[in-house]
């Protein structure tokens, strides 16, 4: 009987629950979506900040103090120690190495150019070099590690001689690109001119064998910088991880903190030191914490919305259908099988509307990915039961309420339709 | 007459107008929270990022010096809120015969300005200097030292270290008095904080282009175009919630006010029987739907403006400015979809009789 009664009250009122429905429907993928967001914007953002540049900075263990004035290196060139190319695709094998975005090599020298006077730093880097370790093959340089170096002209080729001017460099030497400049002896072609807004812009950027070649030193390299998708500092992150236990070493070892990600770079690169570029890491994580954090209220907000807006569909449906409650208690139905009936209504709606929802916040979660960072959001499966079992139990607080209510009224009334 | 009947529906159904005036108040309040939250978020975050330091750089040109009022010239073109910071630099020798890069500033200002500095201590005597921990190995620990320039010494105490994993690193900050009554050469270089928007920048890099022509100004492009993307994809995130928020907010409104319009249809029955024109009821039921948007609004306003208030202490711990233009938006809204949703159900209730209505069909 009870099961018929269900059935019934599905088949004959659809138009009844359908604003109910339609209500649960909207509830379940508002949430659905928002929770995918605030769970995926922290990594999001990450990358996003990531277009400040390298936040690691990897130099060699005995370097020589540096001289340098506004990029204008006044060390002697003979002077301090170099890491080994070799080593570089090595990065790619330590245990963070997901979360390194990029990383590029750098290699100062002063030249002679033809027509400038004083010596011009050119400085030997990877542009978007393709490097292999084991059976992965990846691209990584400047491109990555810089994005908002910006390039009039073409970038060079990494195994190529051409060069790029800075653009001040350029206006004093009047050069274009497609031009031939003369370096050191030997002739380069200016692929384009560099924009960057530092002191790059009075420099020449060569690839790095060509940096190599003009010190003599093949192989060789001053600094690495690294861009590494790190996790906000806290107090475990500063400690010394010689002062740690084997359980909180392994804790810190396995955490991106930039102090880890620098030991470990310090580990794969022989006679290294590795270390943050505090401008860039510092501030990453107090933005980081203040994006999620306000995301996470926002959230919040979203859920109470949800939640209102499905009770208060479910509370109007079922206060529409007192009378039919009252026909119910005049027939002799006890209260707790009416309330059983309505109860298990709600339930039935909940779980098919719900599940609609979640298909349709699963693909809001995704187009507002897709909008927004160009980039999947995804929405974890097990979000499904979760989101379902909230939605049940704000269906049932929003009926329970409508419910005792109706329950409460003469049946005489219900009958007579006086409300 | 009208509004006698407006009266004695408001005092006489209490308990189902309370309840649609609550869903009217939450969504008012939903809406207007996040609605200030994205015009002020930006404000917001902007000052964090006020925390990546310098965004425009003033240089000499061709490695000359600044005019010697180029300090007061820049402080006096700045908008407010803004920063600027001095740096003249020399290369020195130490006593080892070491060259070392020694850099005369503000120092107040530069830690106003870097932030992420980490020093050990700042100095506070005459001829104390701030050391990178890279120059620490060059000079004697422990002990004053000396530093040579083209025949003039100074004598320094070591007052602390500095870490900031850059260029830093390897130079010795000191006072600029120390510095130019050392080396009797003026600032070089000025770094700047310019608060405000882009555009305020760009404002501010051609007025300091205009007020020295001498100089080269730059922005730090490094700095801007970061906080530019980032920003931007904050603000579009936040769009696309408060858009999924307002929305969510509307449906429970719709809900509950047509179910409330929808239970007093023998009241509209009542009307109608009695000879009022179509007009005459309408007017009613969407007189009382306005009234009760309006109302509730104007409640969920100020419990909005509270809501955010209390988020940006919680995570910015900041105030949030209650944005009082956004109350015109939230008084309209918040009458349309009353009247909708009363209007709604009385278009389709028109076309019956209502002696049906009054039988209970």
């Amino acid at each position: 009987m009870f099961f018929r009664l269900l059935y019934e009250s599905f088949r004959r009122q659809r138009r009844r629950k359908l604003l109910a429905g339609v209500a649960i429907t909207l509830g379940v993928a508002v949430a659905t979506a928002m929770i995918a967001v605030a769970t995926d914007v922290g990594d999001k953002i990450s990358r996003e900040l990531r277009s400040y540049g390298a936040n690691l900075l990897v130099t060699p263990q005995d370097d020589a103090l540096d001289v340098e004035i506004g990029g204008v290196n006044l060390k002697p060139p003979s002077d301090g120690a170099y890491l080994n190319e070799a080593d570089l695709p090595k990065i790619k094998g330590m245990f963070w190495r997901n979360n390194i975005l990029g990383f590029a090599p750098m290699l100062p020298a002063a030249v002679r150019v033809t027509g400038e006077g004083n010596d011009v730093t050119l400085l030997g880097t990877y542009f978007s070099k393709l490097l292999s370790f084991g059976n992965e093959r990846f691209s990584t340089g400047v491109r990555t590690t810089n994005p908002w170096w910006k390039v009039e002209g073409a970038w060079p080729e990494d195994d190529s001689r051409d060069v790029l001017l800075g653009q001040r460099l350029a206006a004093k030497l009047g050069r274009r690109p497609g031009d031939e400049i003369e370096i050191a002896g030997e002739k380069h072609r200016v692929s384009g001119l560099l924009a960057t807004g530092g002191e790059e812009e009075d420099q020449i950027v060569a690839p790095l064998a060509v940096a190599q070649q003009i010190l003599g030193k093949p192989g060789a390299l001053r600094r690495i910088y690294v861009s590494a998708l790190t996790k906000p500092e806290d107090a475990l992150a500063r400690r010394d991880p010689a002062t740690m236990g084997p359980e909180l070493y392994d804790r810190w070892y396995c955490s991106p903190y930039p102090q880890s990600i620098a030991y470990q770079l310090q580990e794969v690169i022989p006679h290294s030191h590795a270390e943050q570029i505090r401008r860039v890491a510092q501030n990453e994580g107090t933005i980081l914490a203040r994006i999620t954090g306000l995301m996470l209220l926002i959230t919040l907000a979203a859920l109470l919305a949800s939640a209102l807006a499905v009770s208060a569909a479910m509370a109007t449906a079922i206060f529409e259908r007192r009378t039919e409650i009252g026909l119910m208690r005049a027939l002799g139905a006890g209260g707790a099988s009416v309330a059983a009936l309505f109860f298990a209504e709600a339930a039935l709606l909940a779980l098919f509307s719900g599940t609609i929802g979640f298909a349709g916040g699963a693909w809001l979660a995704r187009e507002i990915g897709l909008s927004i960072f160009g980039s999947q959001v995804s929405v974890a499966p097990v979000l499904l039961p979760v989101v379902l079992g909230i939605a049940m139990i704000v269906t049932f607080a929003g009926s329970a309420a409508a419910i005792f209510r109706a329950l409460r009224f003469d049946p005489v009334y219900a009958l007579r339709s006086t409300a | 007459m009208f509004l006698r009947m407006l009266w004695r529906t408001a005092r006489l159904r209490r308990g189902r107008a309370a309840s649609a005036l609550l869903a009217m108040i939450v969504a008012a309040a939903a809406a207007t929270a996040m609605l200030n939250l994205y015009v002020d978020v930006q404000a917001k975050l902007r000052r964090e990022f006020r925390n990546y330091g310098a965004n425009v750089v003033v240089v000499a040109k061709n490695g000359n010096a600044l005019p010697p009022d180029a300090l007061p010239t820049v402080n006096a073109t700045l908008p407010a809120a803004s920063l600027a910071v001095p740096f003249a630099y020399v290369v020195a020798t130490t006593n080892a015969g070491q060259p070392i890069v020694v850099s005369g500033t503000d120092l107040d200002r530069a830690r106003k300005l870097n932030t992420w500095w980490w020093v050990s201590a700042w100095p506070n005597a005459p001829n104390a200097a701030l050391v990178g921990v890279r120059a620490a190995a060059a000079i004697p620990p422990g002990r004053p030292f000396d530093l040579t320039f083209q025949g003039r010494v100074v004598h320094l105490t070591a007052a602390g270290t500095l870490r900031t994993g850059a260029a830093e690193d390897s130079r010795i900050y000191i006072s600029l008095a120390d510095f130019e009554a050392w080396t009797g050469l003026p600032p070089s270089t000025i770094e700047i904080a310019v608060a405000g928007p882009p555009q305020e920048v760009k404002a501010a890099v051609l007025r300091l282009s205009q007020a020295l022509p001498a100089a080269e100004v730059r922005p730090v492009r490094q700095i801007m175009e970061g906080e530019a993307r980032v920003l931007g994809k904050t603000r579009a995130m936040l769009w696309a919630s408060a858009a999924l928020i307002i929305l969510t907010a509307s449906v429970c409104v719709l809900a509950t006010l047509m179910g409330w319009v929808f239970d007093r249809r023998r009241d509209f029955a009542i009307m109608k029987a009695l000879g009022a024109s179509e007009r005459m009821v309408q007017s009613f039921f969407a007189a009382e739907a306005a009234a009760l948007g309006a109302t509730g609004a104007l409640i969920g306003f100020a419990l909005g403006v509270a809501v955010a208030a209390w988020i940006g202490r919680a995570n910015f711990h900041a105030p949030v400015v209650p944005r009082f233009a956004i109350l015109p938006i939230i008084l309209a809204g918040g009458i349309a979809v009353a009247l909708l949703s009363a209007l709604l159900p009385i278009s389709l209730l028109r076309r019956v009789q209502p002696a049906m209505i009054l039988r209970g069909e």
